[in-house]
């Protein structure tokens, strides 16, 4: 092989997968601020070329015709996807690609079971473990990441689905991995292949099973999560395959992402295992999904709407999931523009978990050019609201909810609200009185001070800032 | 053992290097750490270099095409949602780091004369 330059382990190999992680690391420093961080992201890519580069310079890289085929696939459908998918789309799109890295490890570690098999020498366990490890990981993380995407896509319901019994299984599935993966273990020198592929089989229901009693709106911490473990998965493959770039950026990805997880968490007022072994809505409370179309509601036309937004002094609009679906972010800026320019005074609330994660509102709103000064945080905000003439809840739900404050039986009792019902007067833009995400009625939109506008969010938007031009 | 003490820095690195994070970039980041996982594509070079038999052969492909779709799909994808920050006047997104991180700058700075001056 006349590419084949580089001895694995050679201090060549280390130096160069040495720059690759620092890049890494650099790439991962600078994502965490806004002015670097488009910066880093091409440095930490940087760092993979490099890290490819030179494992394809290895000695004993072979079969260079599927090589080159499994990344030109790979290439296109990446580049495909990454090109096509709406903003809207992304969360769905983070958990397919990090299914997609669970399932090449889990794949990579049933390989290099299969290789040692065929060698027959004994397993050294320090090998054999992380092959084990990784092989339960990345099965569960490619299985629970797809039902991550199905959820988050539409493609299965977003309530959570509850089979009696489930936490039994769960743990029977677990207990039954932890003993398959000790037999394998005591028997190194010959390890059962069917037992292998019976404990990936157990991995992947395992991680069915725990991602689809989990509601819609906690996916986005089940993605994190998955994304930690995917990491950890990837280190544990660079142990048996004694590859210190896989040991370093699986870990970096392991141990930064364990903390985005605790952070997703902590803004949603929830707790990783509260989430992982409850359930959204352990306790169903009472009459919370259906019946609601029998309370009293008070619903307007995009002309009150207006007449009340532009004679107002300060209006904070709360962009919400509705708002990107609609792809309304633009048609909103322009109903803000036209306020502005009457002297009013407008801010939008920011929730951390606006969207279908932290962080994708702002995405979604810097795509319509709003200035970054005008998106508040929730804390920020939450003060200001009984100052505020009208707050604009636009096409965003279970995040304006008072049952979170006000019902200690509600099953979103305790997660963190922007407090519109503060404001002096409330205008939802929602297309019907459905529950949201989190499968349960909203309290607000039976409020005094509420109006309901029923029309989808971009369509609102435009015939609210048409109303205020005419007035 | 040399792996061990790797691992165990590593995950310090990790835990250390994103700590205040505003929110806004918690997508973002979160895409960008999953495109990084996507290495395990290298696990995929080297156990297809192994292989004599089709099973194999077909695993390493999928593991290979599966890792590279992390890989390129991940840095594009990040970069496609950083994008959209990018085109806005430089001093607003200032404005906001400033605030969040006002606190911590003025620590590091001080621990950092400190140990300078020692």
């Amino acid at each position: 092989m006349p590419l084949a330059l580089l001895e694995p382990g050679s201090d060549a190999v280390t130096a160069l997968y040495l720059v690759a992680v620092v890049l890494f690391i650099l790439g991962v420093r600078q994502g965490t601020h806004p002015t670097t961080a488009k910066r880093g992201n091409m440095i930490a890519a940087v760092g993979m070329a490099i890290a490819v580069a030179t494992t394809l310079l290895f000695d004993g890289i072979g079969n260079w015709g599927l090589i080159i085929a499994g990344i030109a696939i790979g290439s296109a459908v990446g580049v495909i996807a990454s090109i096509r998918v709406q903003m809207t789309a992304m969360p769905q799109m983070v958990a397919l690609y990090n299914g997609v890295g669970g399932g090449a490890i889990a794949l990579i570690s049933w390989s290099e079971l299969r290789h040692a098999l065929e060698i027959g020498e004994a397993l050294p366990l320090d090998t054999l473990i992380p092959i084990l490890f990784s092989a339960v990981v990345g099965s569960v993380s490619f299985w629970g990441s797809n039902i991550a995407f199905a959820k988050l896509q539409d493609l299965i319901p977003t309530r959570p689905l509850k089979v009696p019994g489930q936490q039994i299984l769960n743990a029977l599935l677990l207990v039954g991995i932890i003993a398959a993966c000790v037999n394998l273990s005591i028997n190194n020198d010959d390890p059962s292949q069917a037992v292998f592929i019976g404990v990936l089989i157990a991995a992947a229901l395992l991680g069915n099973l725990v991602v689809l009693p989990i509601g819609g709106a906690d996916m986005p911490v089940v993605i994190s999560l998955l994304n930690a473990f995917t990491g950890l998965a990837a280190a544990a493959a660079g142990f048996a395959l004694d590859n210190i770039a896989l040991i370093v950026a699986g870990t970096l990805v392991g141990s930064s992402g364990t903390l985005l997880t605790l952070e997703m968490a902590t803004a949603m007022n929830r707790s990783v295992p509260n989430i992982l072994f409850a359930g959204f809505g352990g306790a169903p409370a009472a009459g919370a999904v259906g019946g609601g179309e029998e309370r009293p509601h008070r619903s307007v036309g995009p002309q009150d709407a207006a007449i009340a937004l532009a004679y107002a002094d300060s209006v904070v609009i709360v962009p919400g999931y509705g708002l990107a679906v609609a792809q309304a972010q633009h048609a909103v800026k322009e109903m803000a523009d036209e306020l502005e320019k009457r002297g009013v005074n407008v801010n939008y609330a920011i929730h951390p978990v606006a969207g279908r994660m932290p962080g994708h509102m702002n995405v979604l709103l810097a795509e319509a050019d709003v200035p970054y000064d005008k998106l508040r945080e929730m804390d920020e905000i939450n003060p200001e609201m009984p100052r505020t003439d009208v707050a604009v809840v636009i096409g965003a739900n279970d995040v304006t909810n008072p049952a979170a404050k006000n019902d200690p039986d509600s099953p979103i009792a305790g997660m963190p609200i922007i407090e519109v019902s503060e404001a002096r007067q409330v205008v939802v833009i929602k297309r019907s009185l459905s529950p949201g995400f989190a499968g349960i009625d909203n309290d607000l939109f039976y409020e005094e001070n509420t109006s309901m506008l029923f029309s989808d969010a971009k369509a609102a938007a435009q015939e609210i800032a048409a109303e205020i031009e005419n007035l | 053992m040399t792996e061990i003490v790797i691992f165990v820095l590593a995950a310090f690195v990790g835990f250390e290097v994103i700590s205040k994070v505003p929110t806004t970039l918690h997508t973002p980041l979160m895409s960008q750490t999953n495109a990084i996982h996507g290495i395990v594509m290298l696990g995929g070079l080297i156990v297809i270099g192994l292989s004599d038999n089709t099973l194999d052969n077909v695993i390493g492909t999928i593991a290979i095409a599966f890792g590279t779709i992390n890989i390129v799909g991940g840095f594009m994808v990040t970069d496609r949602m950083l994008g959209m920050f990018t085109r806005k006047p430089k001093p607003a997104p200032a404005e906001i780091e400033q605030s969040r991180t006002e606190p911590l700058d003025a620590e590091t700075g001080s621990s950092e004369t400190t140990g300078g001056s020692a």
